[in-house]
């Protein structure tokens, strides 16, 4: 287990008070997606592909610096990414198409492009998230989910699911740390049963807190709907200043369609 | 392995996004005939579970060790519907709060590893569990094979996605072969561990195994006079 418990959802949150952290959840939301659209819809073999890639980092990069968020945290956002850029890197031999010497390797022309094309815009989606989960915590996040009317029922179970997995993945830990107590060291297949019995008992304890818990919101007059503070609408200069993030890549990509 | 932004075109991330949406949106009304208005906590709680139980690290053969997906688990241990809802909510997690998964990419990962993974799983079960003996062994022999088949299923959906909607031309054979291969391995891993973590529930608590409801016999009752034994105890 090489990952950190105790504050597991909250880890990828910088706590700030930069312009950035200050808007609407459900307006950084909209923004992020819409900055992904964008750049989803910038066509890879175009010639001015690459300088419009260029753009969108620099978008996202003077994002991140407004919010305060360093290289190094950037740069851990995009360790998700290794399992596609293994992928990417696969492309330019398997696609068909005319080939080019490269350094020796005969590779697919449109391979390559369409490689770098996937990397570029996967890596400028990531960190666009990273910075919106930098600078907004799970719970304001949610507000915004509701906000944009996600389904009440999911809002609920994705409630219940940040405030217990904290909670959830400390049990896991103090599994660990009494396994380890009695010296367990692990591998080999009496070690994957000793694993199972602890995933069996962290499923059984994990759904008896549900029930604890459904009756003790039962018994505080839980009724199917969960009472919580109204989500203040936010004003349009928040929206306008969110949204402008979007709107910059969509001025960058209307350029390289007219101009390139 | 969450599917980021760019891998498909708009019009493949808008399709599966539609569908995503209204497998949950059934999936929502549904949910609260395995759970009734126990839905949130518990379908929370799994979630959370999920969650926490993919981060944990199985020793699986020969040093390699893997980490579970989760599908067929979760719906085998408390229904299809409610599994769902419950990858839906993880999944949006990771791609929400990890960047883990694009946000444009997020019906396409839905699809996938939430609907797909959950419904053929579920079904192979299904359709394991009713021409097996219905015992222990069989209810693990049927989770197994529909844990096994799962990964491979959801892994050449992802395959065929990208022939429709990649953005790249390559002979989708090729890498249909390649992903299939890989997620075969994958798959035993995953059926091992998804046994593994049944078969432990089973023995605790057999009552919250939703795909062993057809086990549950009333206990028979035994008159046992006291015996010598017992009294000494």
């Amino acid at each position: 287990m090489g990952v950190t418990h105790g504050g597991t959802l909250t880890a990828r949150y910088l706590p700030g008070t930069s312009v950035v952290h200050r808007l609407p959840p459900q307006a950084k939301l909209l923004a992020v997606l819409g900055f992904a659209v964008v750049v989803v819809a910038t066509p890879v073999h175009a010639g001015w592909a690459p300088a419009a890639y260029t753009a969108y980092l620099l978008l996202v990069l003077g994002v991140a610096t407004a919010a305060g968020i360093g290289p190094g945290r950037l740069a851990r956002g995009l360790v998700v990414e290794i399992p596609f850029v293994a992928f990417a890197l696969l492309l330019p031999v398997v696609a068909r198409g005319p080939r080019v010497d490269v350094l020796g390797l005969s590779l697919s022309e449109s391979g390559l492009a369409a490689g770098g094309g996937l990397l570029a815009k996967a890596t400028l989606s990531i960190l666009a998230a990273t910075v919106l989960a930098a600078t907004t915590e799970p719970r304001s996040l949610l507000r915004g989910l509701e906000r944009l009317r996600l389904p009440h029922l999911l809002v609920q179970i994705l409630m219940f699911m940040i405030r217990y997995a904290d909670v959830v993945g400390s049990e896991l830990h103090r599994m660990r740390v009494a396994r380890e107590s009695r010296g367990f060291t692990g591998g080999g297949v009496r070690g994957l049963r000793v694993m199972a019995a602890t995933a069996g008992a962290l499923f059984v304890r994990s759904y008896e807190r549900g029930e604890r818990v459904h009756l003790a919101m039962l018994s505080r007059g839980y009724s199917g709907s969960m009472p919580g503070g109204r989500v203040v609408p936010a004003g349009a200069r928040p929206w306008a200043l969110a949204l402008s993030l979007p709107a910059a890549a969509v001025a960058v990509l209307l350029t390289g369609a007219l101009v390139g | 392995m969450h599917v980021p932004d760019g891998f498909l075109d708009p019009a493949t991330s808008l399709t599966t996004g539609v569908l995503a949406a209204g497998t949950v949106a059934l999936a929502l009304k549904r949910a609260r005939t395995e759970l009734d208005d126990r839905t949130a906590p518990l379908a929370g709680l799994t979630a959370a579970f999920v969650f926490a139980g993919q981060m944990v690290n199985f020793p699986i053969a020969a040093g390699t060790s893997g980490h579970l997906i989760g599908a067929v688990l979760t719906a085998v241990l408390v229904g299809p519907w409610t599994a769902v809802l419950c990858m839906t909510a993880v999944l949006l997690v990771q791609a929400v709060l990890f960047a883990d998964g694009g946000l444009t990419a997020l019906g396409t990962n839905i699809t996938l590893m939430g609907l797909l993974a959950v419904v053929v799983g579920y079904g192979v079960f299904r359709g394991l569990a009713a021409v097996l003996p219905r015992t222990r062994a069989g209810v693990l022999t049927a989770t197994g094979g529909a844990a096994f088949l799962s990964v491979p299923a959801a892994a050449l959906a992802f395959v065929l996605l990208f022939a429709l909607g990649g953005t790249v031309d390559v002979p989708v054979g090729t890498v249909a072969s390649a992903m299939a291969g890989v997620h075969l391995l994958i798959g035993l891993g995953e059926a091992a561990i998804t046994v593994a973590v049944v078969g432990a529930v089973l023995a605790v608590r057999p009552d919250l195994v939703h795909g062993a409801r057809g086990l549950r016999t009333a206990a028979t009752l035994e008159d046992r006079r006291p015996t010598a034994a017992g009294a000494a105890r």
